[in-house]
């Protein structure tokens, strides 16, 4: 969370904005919830992965999570993944495949 | 001292009308009076023919109109008064001031002015291209306005002409400018 | 009070001027008559080391607002000049200055709006501006222009503003013009204006902010335009009160209105800009005749001062509103707009009547001020008022 709470932006008055739509405050796009927008899901098989890390470079949301320097086993935040495809793309083993969304999400709608 | 003096300058776009019109206005300044100065803005060049206009007055200038019924006209440039009619509108007290070789008399009759309007004639080009010894009739032309007409003190014009022109150029240039606006000064002629 | 000097100088000269003295930061500006002589000479002082300014050539009017836009965001204090196309050509750019409430000041040199091109005077291009959420100050002489110019950026900056100013001066009639100014000395004028504390600077790494974000759907972009709205109301006791302080320091009269022999006028002239001038001095003559005239100079027009206009007109029989602008299709011209919906609420509405006059230059004779006061001096005593805005001058 990042420490400018917007959680109850939607009862504010006018005056309690800040000044002319800026954003006081850096990093908070994580707290703004992506997910819902996937049509496509990845799925990385750790078998074929040769861990080049190459997915986690070109994420444009920086959705693919790694852990000691490897890609971690709950490869994608899906809370901010758009299903985009790019990793799937630029795999150069094709451990990555897409698939239609469908599934159920915890904290996406 | 008269309320509030107009004048309208006729020139060619180059003889330094706008400049004559700035240093009579600075001159008023010098005075402790308030004037306006505003040249006629179009599309210009080179020789064609403008009009700039100066007011000056003891009390503050609330106006902002052109000025339609001068009671000075100054006329830098003979060859003007065949193609503009320079004494439209003057007051029928008024003052035409011409840089001419033509004498007073024949000015007036040329434009066909009545007696109540006095016509003042000086070689201001030829004083120029004696003293200064370029063809820029515009000093001279302020000191035979303050010859003419009062508004503006000749030693007032001499010593802001000394002041302004001293940032910029020479004593020699500054002596010669001095010189034309002496010289118009006592040989402009009027009727 | 400081000493200061007095001078035989032109408007734009001493616009120039007064931009030194606030020390701005940035000045990203284009080129247009008759502003031009404004940014030629700042450049210069850039150029002689007189002023510390980022002085930014751009290739266009959108691009020069573009730019004072992202400096101001920046943490910048910002200046520009502008005149007609130009101002039309920073449209949407006015809107965003506003909106991202960047304490900008920019003179414009009011000049018609082309088709058919025209380079002189009339208040078109500011007029056309007048909802961009700007605060607007017009001057009469080129004076005002410079106390305008320095009240504006102490007026952009405060706290409770926050939003960019508009000085505006007469094209050519208060801009090329030799005009009698008295200037205060630097010292005077840098601590008026002071140092400018930006909130929100982009370049206040220590702070990391964003600005121009999304409010769209769903988002609060209405209580955004709500917030503007409360800025440019709570501004006019900031006008007021910076007009004030500077009054104090320089000797010289400012108020929202400036009223002329109203004290007990029969008739009255509401007017903007230098025509101004031109009304007081026939009113002068028409009250020697006998007729008693008085004049409204609206030197505020964004917050425009209703409740001051209605009651500086509240007792005279007959008012005439002075248009430099049209307003095609309107009742009239934007400040006869303004004027008659500030009346309304009068216990005794009396006729309003508007002119559009010195449309492109057109010359604003004393003959036609004239004929404006005898129109009133007939509706006042029962002759019918005419609708619709008169052409004054007009064939």
């Amino acid at each position: 969370m990042s420490k400018w709470d917007i959680s109850d932006m939607g009862s504010w008055k006018s005056s309690q904005f800040p000044l002319g739509a800026v954003i006081p405050d850096a990093g908070n796009s994580r707290d703004y919830v992506t997910g819902g927008w996937r049509s496509m899901r990845p799925y990385r098989d750790p078998e074929t992965c040769t861990q080049c890390l190459l997915c986690w470079i070109v994420c444009p949301d920086s959705a693919i999570r790694v852990a000691d320097e490897k890609i971690a086993d709950d490869t994608f935040n899906f809370d901010h993944c758009k299903g985009c495809g790019v990793c799937a793309n630029e795999c150069p083993v094709e451990a990555i495949t897409m698939s239609p969304e469908g599934c159920e999400l915890p904290g996406v709608k | 001292m008269q309320q509030l003096t107009e004048i309208r300058w006729h020139a060619r776009a180059g003889q330094g009308a706008v400049t004559a019109a700035k240093l009579v206005a600075e001159t008023a300044l010098a005075a402790d009076q308030y004037m306006q100065a505003m040249p006629e803005y179009g599309p210009e060049r080179m020789g064609a023919p403008i009009k700039a206009f100066t007011r000056i007055s003891p009390e503050p200038i609330d106006i902002h109109c052109n000025i339609e019924n001068p009671d000075v006209v100054i006329v830098l440039d003979d060859s003007l008064l065949d193609i503009v009619d320079v004494a439209e509108g003057l007051v029928s007290d008024g003052a035409i001031i011409v840089n001419t070789c033509t004498p007073p008399d024949a000015i007036k009759r040329a434009l066909g002015l009545a007696d109540s309007i006095t016509v003042a004639c000086v070689d201001a080009s030829g004083i120029a291209l004696d003293t200064i010894k370029r063809d820029i009739p515009n000093t001279p032309m302020v000191g035979a306005l303050a010859k003419v007409t009062g508004a503006v003190d000749i030693d007032s014009v001499k010593s802001l002409l000394e002041k302004t022109f001293g940032k910029k150029f020479g004593q020699e240039i500054i002596d010669a400018n001095l010189a034309s606006v002496d010289r118009a000064y006592e040989e402009v002629k009027a009727v | 009070m400081p000493e200061q000097k007095t001078v035989a100088t032109t408007g734009n000269s001493v616009v120039a001027e007064a931009f030194r003295q606030c020390a701005p930061d940035v000045v990203p500006a284009y080129p247009i008559t008759p502003q031009t002589t404004i940014v030629e000479e700042f450049a210069k002082f850039v150029a002689q080391g007189r002023v510390h300014a980022e002085y930014v050539t751009v290739e266009s009017e959108h691009s020069a607002m573009s730019a004072c836009i992202g400096a101001s965001a920046a943490g910048a204090r910002v200046m520009t000049a502008t005149s007609s196309q130009g101002l039309a050509l920073m449209w949407e750019e006015l809107h965003i200055a506003s909106g991202m409430r960047l304490p900008i000041v920019m003179a414009n040199a009011n000049r018609a709006l082309s088709a058919p091109i025209n380079i002189h005077c009339d208040h078109s291009d500011a007029m056309g501006a007048r909802d961009t959420g700007w605060v607007m100050l017009f001057a009469e002489t080129a004076q005002e222009a410079y106390d305008n110019t320095i009240m504006s950026v102490l007026i952009a900056e405060d706290p409770e503003v926050l939003l960019p100013v508009m000085t505006c001066l007469d094209g050519f009639i208060t801009t090329h013009s030799i005009d009698r100014v008295q200037l205060m000395d630097d010292e005077s004028v840098a601590g008026f204006v002071g140092e400018y504390v930006p909130q929100n600077a982009l370049l206040d790494t220590d702070n990391p902010v964003s600005h121009g974000n999304f409010a769209g759907l769903g988002g609060p972009y209405f209580e955004f335009k709500r917030a503007q709205r409360e800025a440019i109301d709570r501004s006019k006791a900031v006008v007021e009160r910076v007009g004030k302080a500077f009054s104090d320091l320089s000797g010289r009269p400012f108020a929202l209105i400036e009223t002329d022999m109203m004290d007990d006028a029969d008739v009255a002239i509401v007017v903007i800009g230098s025509t101004a001038g031109n009304v007081r001095h026939v009113a002068k003559q028409m009250r020697a005749e006998g007729l008693k005239a008085g004049v409204v100079k609206v030197r505020c027009f964004r917050p425009f001062p209703h409740a001051e206009l209605a009651a500086a007109l509240s007792s005279v029989k007959a008012v005439a509103v002075l248009d430099r602008a049209e307003s095609f299709g309107a009742e009239g011209g934007p400040l006869y707009l303004e004027t008659r919906s500030a009346l309304y609420d009068l216990e005794h509405r009396m006729p309003v009547v508007n002119y559009v006059y010195g449309l492109g230059g057109s010359d604003v004779k004393l003959e036609l001020i004239r004929s404006v006061f005898d129109d009133l001096s007939d509706i006042a005593t029962g002759t019918p008022a005419l609708h619709g805005p008169m052409y004054l001058g007009a064939r």
